[in-house]
């Protein structure tokens, strides 16, 4: 087992390698500089002291071997925009607000999927599941932002209940947190259902049936076990979308989180940190998807004794 | 019990070809498919609301009186009416012709993003499958690693960075590393199709390779790969519209149902509606694709069935 | 010998969406104490459903039982008890082992904790005791190592172990009737007979009654004591294992035996293979299942379907053959038993 996750970790180390070599790239074949974005008029002098200042003027390729160099001392680089501001800090400053946010909607979202997403196999064809399966869809099909503009419409403007934008109390966080975890719950619900009746058809359920087993034990003990296995990569993939994937609801609600920085990153044309978030979220990422192979073989014996041969 | 006669229990054995003629109407395929999906009556629901809503983004921006971008600074932010039944937004353009061309736009993302990630993702894994050995392993290895960089992060990154928000670079941006999937569930079925006995006995009996892809490897991989694109067809449209609203996606004088949405955004308090038909849009059309991929499992795997 | 299992009646339909599906059609038989019955037939024949449906193992939403079926074991009418009532006789009463052992045990579960649920659900014992009744479960069946063995996952014993596992976990309460759904079929054929064997032996130790499905004539020669033959639903020929091996007496008993390799060789005869396809279980039968195939089919056989007629000493067969009006036939060349018209 030690083995394999050393190989994993190997891999991993390979793939952030890609990624960081890839966005390096990428980004540096953006035509122009950010020195000329970011103040017009710049004069072509202070313009060659700023390129001179940050090493813009070397090669490529020694451009690339020194920010390779200065990764490996575990220095994700400063802000070009606001110089002084280091990604690190940036990092330590806004991920605790993307992730007050993006873990409870993520708890909250997950829980009540796979509950409802149980509740829904157990009732299959009864009203139960078709209210739950059609909430479900509707919640796959409506893009967030509707559901963030309808709740700010409704519960800010009509009845209001809550502050629009901002982050600071409790009251703050309702809407976004509504409004992230519908997809999760939407999600999870319409997953586990489906693992939950396929376990259901399972023979080991008949076995467990001819045994006498209360209908409780069986699903208690025997469905939901097998059935819960599948979604712990996925939730362990939704994990690491805290961060990347709530943009849009960071900007709608104007939550200085991670998400919003980065966009602002973009507009403002501040490659290093636009650089240096990619490496975190990217390695955030990979850490989760590691995380999920570890949790899926301690759970999945399975899994485990494959991997000691 | 009747009374019975001698002439009863007259022998009349087996009536020859009878006894192989299965009893069962048998249907191929296709035809029994299709008929499951019929019985289906959610999605077929879902089918005919697609179509309608296609037939709409075609033929109403034809037949409407106002060019998508006409703009009349005389009517502007007007309230659904006779003359507009969408209402104008606030350049006075005509939202029903506007939430038609974007809707053209949003599907063709949709439809175009999910067919090149098939066609990628087949290409790439048949080819993985059929290599096999050190060249599938590295093949899979670029996968993985391509499958591990957050798929949002990277299409934002790509189109700062191609700088363009053209149709054919967002597809671009989109599709990049989305095929992936694609691309390891072709090989997986590759794979377990050649594993079969039916392949090993066509092997054996010496049907070409060629007729062997035809007969066995074709016909048991599309049905997989249909019911994928399916569900892979909302997605595009959600991301495209999430890129459009956060300004990333389609550019004026472009519009797409994101677009749209996201125009209306700022004037939400004042005027719901510029924002209710896009998003009720978007909202149809993915939750038909996602229904009538439901449709097309239940029709095309009846083993998967639920 | 008393009665344990009295099955009257039984019709058991599956709603699919191709049609109904009449699988079982009026299915009756009875077990005594100590007794082995094997139900024999090819595949989709119903003898499995016939086996789940005395379990109540059904799926409840597409499988109904007929309310005019009766399943008594020991008296009460298992089609009429509560989930909660059925649990209680389930594994304690009557158990079952199944044909797939790869798929039949909880892959997350060690094989200890599945012996010991049955005993747990049943007894009011300790932990420790049901554990150590478990230990001895797999010593009766057999398995080295036992006290080791508790603590494996299915996935690391091999097949025929994991066999010996669901008998473990079937014999846990000392069930009256054990209900075995094809339990070699999946298995090499050197594991098969070692396997069979130790169910004769624990059968003949423990005096509990079997009941055997399956399609290999060879298992049911070597365990069983009476045989019931199974077509489309309906049982055609039953009887004592000589009965019916040495002189059958239904036309599908026939071809169901000339199909055996091993007879061809000895009498030197062609293989049989019988022709055509079991009739479609979704229309309704008119006149004797196996009309279509019989070589001896008569006009009446495909008009009006036979009643079972005895033809011996606890020997039945559903055929008009055995009618006092039929005309005499000879059963194919191998096949024991007499001419007809007249025993």
């Amino acid at each position: 087992m030690w083995k394999y996750i050393l190989k994993r970790v190997g891999y991993m180390a390979l793939t952030l390698f890609t990624v960081v070599s890839i966005t390096f790239l990428l980004i540096h074949s953006i035509p122009g500089d950010p020195f000329t974005s970011m103040v017009e008029d710049l004069p072509e002098e202070s313009r060659q002291i700023y390129l001179e200042k940050y090493g813009y003027d070397q090669p490529l390729g020694v451009q690339y071997l020194k920010y390779l160099k200065q990764l490996l001392q575990g220095d994700l680089g400063a802000s070009l925009r606001y110089p002084g501001r280091k990604v690190a800090e940036i990092v330590g400053e806004y991920a605790p607000v993307s992730a007050s946010i993006g873990g409870t909607a993520l708890v909250l979202g997950v829980a009540l999927g796979l509950a409802l997403g149980i509740l829904a196999a157990l009732y299959r064809d009864r009203w139960p599941d078709r209210v739950i399966m059609v909430v479900a869809l509707l919640g796959t099909a409506i893009p967030t932002f509707v559901i963030a503009a309808v709740l700010q419409y409704a519960l800010t403007v009509t009845w209001p209940l809550f502050p629009t934008t901002g982050y600071g109390t409790w009251k703050h966080m309702v809407l976004p947190v509504i409004c992230m975890c519908v997809s999760p719950l939407a999600t999870y619900a319409r997953y586990m259902r489906s693992s939950v009746l396929d376990t259901a058809n399972q023979d080991y359920i008949l076995t467990a049936e001819a045994k006498g087993v209360s209908q409780f034990r069986i699903v208690t003990r025997h469905i939901l076990r097998n059935a819960i296995l599948p979604c712990i990569t996925m939730i362990c993939v939704s994990v690491a979308g805290i961060f990347s994937g709530s943009f849009i609801i960071e900007k709608i609600f104007a939550i200085p989180g991670l998400g919003k920085y980065f966009i602002s990153a973009i507009n403002d044309r501040d490659y290093s940190v636009v650089l240096g978030l990619n490496i975190v979220f990217t390695g955030l990422y990979i850490v989760s998807m590691l995380v999920s192979d570890i949790l899926l073989m301690l759970v999945d014996p399975r899994l485990r004794l494959s991997n000691d041969k | 019990m009747t009374q019975l006669r001698a002439e009863d229990f007259t022998r009349i054995g087996l009536s020859e070809g009878e006894g192989e003629v299965l009893s069962g109407v048998s249907l191929t395929y296709l035809q029994d498919a299709w008929r499951r999906f019929q019985k289906n009556k959610v999605a077929l629901a879902a089918m005919v609301l697609l179509i309608l809503i296609v037939l709409f983004t075609v033929l109403a921006p034809v037949l409407s009186p106002y060019g998508f971008a006409d703009q009349d600074l005389t009517c502007r932010n007007q309230t659904p009416s006779a003359a507009h039944w969408f209402g104008t937004d606030a350049l006075g353009r005509d939202l029903f012709t506007r939430v038609a061309v974007g809707g053209r736009v949003s599907i063709a993302i949709g439809i175009l993003g999910a067919l090149i990630v098939a066609v990628v993702g087949c290409i790439y894994g048949g080819l993985a499958a059929y290599f096999g050995g050190q060249a599938d392993m590295l093949m899979m290895r670029v996968v993985d690693i391509l499958s591990s960089v957050p798929n949002l992060l990277l299409v934002i990154l790509l189109s700062v960075v191609l700088n363009s928000s053209s149709i054919p670079t967002l597809l671009f941006a989109m599709t990049v590393t989305s095929w992936c999937p694609v691309a390891r569930l072709v090989r997986a079925q590759m794979l377990q199709i050649n594993r079969s006995e039916y392949v090993m006995a066509a092997r054996v009996m010496g049907v070409s390779p060629l007729k062997i892809v035809v007969t066995h490897f074709i016909p048991n991989t599309i049905s997989v790969i249909i019911v994928n694109v399916t569900f892979r067809i909302p997605g595009f449209i959600f991301n495209e519209a999430f890129l459009s609203y956060v300004g990333l996606g389609v550019a004026a004088p472009n519009t797409s149902w994101g677009a749209l949405a996201s125009a209306a955004q700022s004037s939400l308090l004042f005027y719901p509606y510029q924002m209710l038909f896009p998003a009720l849009m978007i909202a149809l059309t993915t939750l038909s694709f996602t229904l009538m991929g439901d449709g097309l499992r239940d029709a095309l795997d009846p083993k998967m069935r639920r | 010998m008393e009665e344990l299992l009295s099955v009257q009646n039984l019709r058991v339909s599956f709603h699919t969406y191709a049609g109904v599906v009449h699988a079982v059609r009026g299915v009756s038989f009875s077990m005594h104490e100590g007794e082995v019955l094997a139900i024999v037939g090819e595949s989709g024949c119903g003898k499995t459903v016939t086996s789940k449906a005395v379990m109540r193992l059904l799926d409840r939403t597409s499988a109904k039982i007929d309310p005019a079926s009766s399943i008594a074991l020991d008296g009460r009418d298992m089609v009429r008890l509560s989930k909660r009532e059925l649990n209680r006789l389930r594994g304690k009463e009557i158990s079952m082992i199944f044909q797939d052992s790869m798929t039949s045990l909880n892959p997350t579960m060690t094989v200890g904790r599945q012996i010991m649920e049955n005993i747990l659900t049943h007894e009011k014992v300790t932990k420790q005791e049901a554990r150590r009744r478990a230990r001895e479960l797999l010593e009766l069946v057999e398995i080295p190592d036992p006290g080791a063995r508790l603590e494996n996952y299915p996935h690391q014993m091999s097949g025929g172990m994991r066999q010996r596992v669901m008998i473990a976990i079937a014999l846990a309460c000392k069930p009256k009737i054990l209900i075995a759904d094809e339990p070699t079929t999946a298995l090499d054929v050197t594991i098969q007979a070692q396997l069979l064997d130790l169910l004769k032996q624990i059968q003949k130790k423990t005096g509990m009654s079997v009941l055997l499905v399956t399609h290999d004539l060879g298992i049911v020669a070597n365990f069983a004591q009476r045989v019931q033959v199974m077509y489309a639903g309906v049982i055609v020929e039953r009887g004592s294992v000589r009965d019916i091996f040495k002189a059958p007496r239904h036309p599908y008993t026939w071809a169901l035996l000339s199909s055996v390799p091993g007879r061809a060789l000895e009498s030197k005869s062609e293989l049989y293979a019988l022709r055509g396809t079991p009739p479609d279980l979704r229309l309704p039968l008119e006149g004797c299942p196996f009309a279509d195939r019989c070589e001896y089919c008569m006009n009446i056989c495909r008009r009006e379907s036979p009643a079972e007629m005895p033809v011996g000493e606890g020997h039945w067969s559903a055929c008009w053959l055995c009618h006092e009006m039929a005309p005499a036939v000879e059963p194919p060349t191998g096949i024991g038993g007499g001419s007809h018209g007249g025993t």
